[in-house]
C-alpha cells in the first residue's frame, strides 16, 4: 500500500526530495528554485495524499543538492517543508527547513523609502519571530511579515 | 579600525549615554576650542534641513574644524543618478567625519558600511535622528538633574513625530511614565505602544489637554499638529485648538516642569509662555550645539578626558 503511493512519483536514485509542500505553494516553489533551468530530471507531483497535511506537493530533483541560499528561500515560502537527501534510492538525510536567523538578499524590504530599495545594494533582515514569521530590516528598522515579502532580484515571484 | 559612526543611539547603554551627556556638559562649559583644528567636517544634506545643518556647522566651526558640503541635493550629482555609495566614497577622501541627512530610511546605516570615515546620522527619513535625541536627553538631564523616574508628557502629533518616537525609545530604560496626549488621528502608533508594553514601560493615553491632565508633568514635549496630516479636515478643524499649551494651564504645574519643543513652533505654545520659567524650547535648541559638538568629537576618537584637559580652549 505504502509502496504504491510512493510510486505515484517515480523513485530517485540520487538527489533531493522536497516533501510536504502545501499544494497552493507548489508552483511558487518550482519558480523559486528555477526548475525550468535544470537539465537533470525533475519530477513534480501535486495533490498527493499526506498523513501530515492532507494533500501535499512534492518535488524530486535528480543529482542535485540545494544550496544554503536556496534553502533560505524555501524557508521563506514554506517554513515547514521537509528535505530528503537521496543516495542509491535510500534517504540518507532528512532536513526540516527552518527560517534562518538572518536573511541576506533573499527578500525585499516592504518599505518603499528604505535605502535598500533605492540603491544597488544587498537587503538584510533579522528574523525576529520565527513562530509568527516576522523580520526587521537592518537598514530602516521596519518590522514586517516574512510571507508578504517579495523575493529579491532574480526571483520576482510572490510567495 | 573601529567604525565610530553614530547612526542610532537606541541601543546605547546608560553608561554610554551618560558619557555623551558629560561630554556635552563639558562643551557647554567651554564651547569655543581649537580641538578640531586641521580637521574637515563634511555636511551632506541630501535633503534640506536648515536648522540641523546650521547647528552642526556651528558646532564644527566653534571647535576649529573646517566645513565642506552641500545644503541641497539639487547641487550634487545624486540628481544625475550617482549612487549614495559613490558620493560617500568620494567625500570620504576629503573629510574626517561625514554628517549626513537623507530622505531615505537606513541611508546613514548603509553609508557607515561603505566607508571607514565616521558617519553622523543627521536624520534619515522618518527613521532616526540621534543628534536631536541627544539634545533632548541633554535638555531633560540638565533641567531635571536625572533621566530616570520622570513623568514625560508628549503632546500633539504623536503619529508622525519622529522626535517623540526616538525620545520614547531612548528613555524607555529609565523607568519613565509616559502620557500620550493626541487627537485620535495622530495618536501614538501601535508599534511604539507595543514597544512600551514589551519593556514594561508605563504609559497613559489621553485626549484631553488641560491644567488637570498636565499637573504631574516633569517634561511636556510639544509638537506641531499640521493640517496636511489629516485625512478628515473636519476632524482637523475640531481638534486644531485642542492641543495648544496656554499660559493659564501652567498654574497648577510642578515647579520643575519644563516645556520642550523641537521647533519650529507655529501656534501650539502660546507666545506669552515664552517668558515663563517653564519655557525651555529656545535653550533646548541651544543645547543642540553642545550635543553636536560632543558627537563630532566622540566619532573622531576624542575622549571626555581629552576635553577636560583640552589646552585649546578659547572660552
Ligand atoms: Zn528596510
Amino acid at each position: 500500500m505504502e509502496k504504491r503511493k510512493d510510486l505515484l512519483v517515480a523513485a530517485l536514485e540520487n538527489g533531493t526530495v522536497i516533501d510536504h509542500i502545501p499544494t497552493e505553494k507548489l508552483f511558487t516553489v518550482a519558480n523559486l528554485l528555477k526548475l525550468d533551468t535544470f537539465h537533470e530530471p525533475v519530477l513534480i507531483g501535486n495533490n498527493l495524499n499526506s498523513n501530515k497535511i492532507g494533500k501535499k506537493g512534492m518535488i524530486k530533483i535528480a543529482n542535485r543538492m540545494l544550496s544554503d541560499d536556496e534553502i533560505s528561500r524555501l524557508a521563506v515560502v514554506c517554513p515547514n517543508i521537509r528535505l530528503c537527501i537521496i543516495r542509491d534510492y535510500e534517504v540518507v538525510e532528512k532536513k526540516e527547513v527552518t527560517l534562518p536567523d538572518t536573511l541576506e538578499n533573499v527578500v525585499r524590504c516592504a518599505n518603499p523609502v528604505c535605502i535598500s530599495n533605492n540603491e544597488p545594494m544587498r537587503s538584510f533582515f533579522y528574523v525576529t519571530d520565527k513562530l509568527h514569521g516576522m523580520m526587521r530590516c537592518h537598514y530602516c528598522n521596519k518590522e514586517q511579515k516574512i510571507e508578504n515579502a517579495e523575493f529579491y532580484q532574480l526571483f520576482n515571484v510572490k510567495p | 579600525m573601529v567604525n565610530r559612526s553614530i547612526v542610532s543611539i537606541a541601543d546605547y547603554s546608560h553608561e554610554k549615554i551618560q558619557y555623551l551627556l558629560d561630554m556635552a556638559q563639558e562643551m557647554e562649559a567651554h564651547s569655543n576650542r581649537k580641538i578640531l583644528e586641521g580637521k574637515v567636517v563634511a555636511t551632506l544634506f541630501f535633503e534640506p534641513s536648515t536648522r540641523t545643518r546650521l547647528s552642526f556647522e556651528t558646532a564644527a566651526n566653534r571647535l576649529g574644524a573646517r566645513v565642506i558640503g552641500f545644503a541641497d541635493p539639487k547641487a550634487t550629482s545624486s540628481t544625475k543618478g550617482e549612487t549614495l555609495k559613490d558620493t560617500i566614497k568620494m567625500v570620504s577622501n576629503y573629510a574626517d567625519v561625514i554628517v549626513m541627512r537623507h530622505r531615505l530610511e537606513g541611508a546613514a546605516k548603509y553609508a557607515s558600511e561603505v566607508t571607514d570615515t565616521p558617519i553622523i546620522n543627521a536624520g534619515d527619513g522618518a527613521n532616526l535622528h540621534p543628534s536631536q535625541t541627544m539634545l533632548d536627553l541633554y535638555s531633560i538631564y540638565k533641567t531635571q538633574g536625572r533621566l530616570n523616574n520622570l513623568n514625560i508628557y508628549m503632546v500633539g502629533d504623536l503619529k508622525y513625530g519622529r522626535t517623540v518616537h526616538s525620545l520614547l525609545m531612548a528613555l524607555s530604560t529609565y523607568n519613565p511614565t509616559f502620557h500620550f496626549i493626541a487627537p485620535k488621528e495622530l495618536e501614538m502608533p501601535n508599534e511604539y505602544k507595543m514597544y512600551c508594553k514589551k519593556r514594561g514601560v508605563n504609559y497613559i493615553e489621553q485626549r484631553d489637554f488641560t491644567a488637570e491632565t498636565i499637573a504631574d508633568a516633569d517634561i511636556i514635549y510639544m509638537t506641531r499638529v499640521q493640517r496636511e496630516r489629516f485625512t478628515d479636515l473636519m476632524e482637523y478643524e475640531r481638534v486644531k485648538d485642542a492641543y495648544i499649551l496656554r499660559k493659564a494651564m501652567l498654574e497648577g504645574c510642578r515647579a520643575n516642569m519644563k516645556i520642550l519643543h523641537p521647533l519650529p513652533r507655529v501656534n501650539e505654545i502660546e507666545r506669552s509662555i515664552d517668558d515663563s520659567p517653564h519655557a525651555y524650547y529656545f535653550e533646548q535648541a541651544g543645547n543642540g550645539l553642545f550635543a553636536r559638538e560632543a558627537l563630532i568629537c566622540h566619532v573622531l576618537g576624542i575622549t571626555l578626558d581629552d576635553l577636560k584637559n583640552d589646552k585649546t580652549i578659547i572660552n
